[in-house]
């Protein structure tokens, strides 16, 4: 189990740290946007169809989400909501955090599964590949949205973004790992298919969240996950290569 | 004996990384589904500015 612990601090270290790193620039950049978008949520847009209808022959599906949580989004009355203002960071900055680790969880597990190292020197190789998987390559189908903006069904979305994040995570890792033309075939394929595929697209309904603001949004999210994956990579990179040269001098002292 | 131990420790076994690799892999996914994906109200309020920050998919 030495390894597992080894991983597992390496990784809940160095995701608190990028976690709360990526949380202040979301705070500074991110946050006010989406309490921003949030005073448009209920409001109709200019013109908007007073029903909501799919012009495209819309595969038959069910809108049990919407209808839960209708047009322009409204939260459940009933579930408990953290109050705006001190608690509603809190649980942002926490959950930003568990996300993290959960992040730094899956880069530290691949690296040990397919047998490639993670260390301080290459930690920022892994950076730009968590960065591609997990944010570049969903965001390119799926843009960051902010609440109030008109979006396709739910779990379809989510579909397409794990499918996108697997693709696209096998392909990079499958080059990585063999550094051949047919790994670099295969790898280009799959990092294409999800996109080839198409995410699930809004509806043609206009949106209460003025433009500025979208964009703004999704370029600044981006670069909040730019930040927390470049200091992740080299930061796991680093606490895993101490923490195994560590665990080595002491087996050496042990069995001396 | 020693070297055997040092050898070991430095070019680990492969069911020692599928069962170290494999957990992590299980718990990583765990905190993202619950952060990014579970469906309980109660969660998605919690987390709701950090799924959006992050770009995950929500409401």
């Amino acid at each position: 189990m030495n390894l597992f612990r080894r991983i597992f601090f390496a990784a809940v270290l160095s995701g608190l740290a990028a976690g709360l790193a990526m949380s202040a620039v979301q705070q500074w950049r991110v946050a006010p946007l989406i309490l921003e978008a949030e005073t448009y949520e209920g409001q109709e847009a200019p013109a908007a169809p007073a029903t909501h209808t799919h012009e495209d022959g819309t595969a038959a599906h069910s809108h049990d989400a919407q209808e839960a949580a209708p047009a322009g989004h409204v939260h459940d009355e009933d579930a408990w909501a953290p109050q705006d203002g001190a608690e509603r960071i809190f649980y942002t900055v926490l959950a930003d955090v568990l996300a993290a680790i959960g992040f730094a969880l899956v880069l530290a597990a691949v690296s040990v599964l397919v047998g490639l190292p993670i260390t301080a020197a290459n930690g920022i190789v892994w950076g730009l590949g968590g960065f591609i998987v997990f944010q570049l390559a969903p965001a390119f189908g799926l843009p960051p949205e902010l609440p109030g903006m008109p979006a396709a069904d739910l779990g379809a979305r989510q579909l397409w973004w794990w499918g996108t994040a697997i693709a696209t995570g096998a392909g990079l890792l499958g080059i990585a790992k063999f550094r051949n033309w047919q790994a670099i075939g295969a790898g280009a394929v799959l990092i294409l298919l999800p996109h080839l595929i198409g995410a699930p697209q809004p509806p043609h309904e206009p949106s209460a969240v003025p433009a500025h603001l979208a964009t703004a949004f999704a370029a600044s999210a981006l670069s909040a996950g730019a930040v927390f994956w470049f200091i992740l990579g080299p930061l796991l990179g680093y606490l895993n290569t101490r923490f195994a040269k560590a665990e080595a001098s002491q087996t050496r002292m042990v069995h001396a | 004996m020693t070297t055997a131990t040092q050898t070991q420790t430095i070019n680990l076994t492969l069911s020692q990384r599928l069962v170290a690799g494999g957990l992590a892999l299980v718990l990583g996914f765990v905190l993202l589904g619950g952060i990014g994906f579970a469906s309980d109200m109660r969660v998605h309020n919690g987390a709701h500015d950090t799924r959006h920050a992050l770009g995950f998919p929500c409401h």
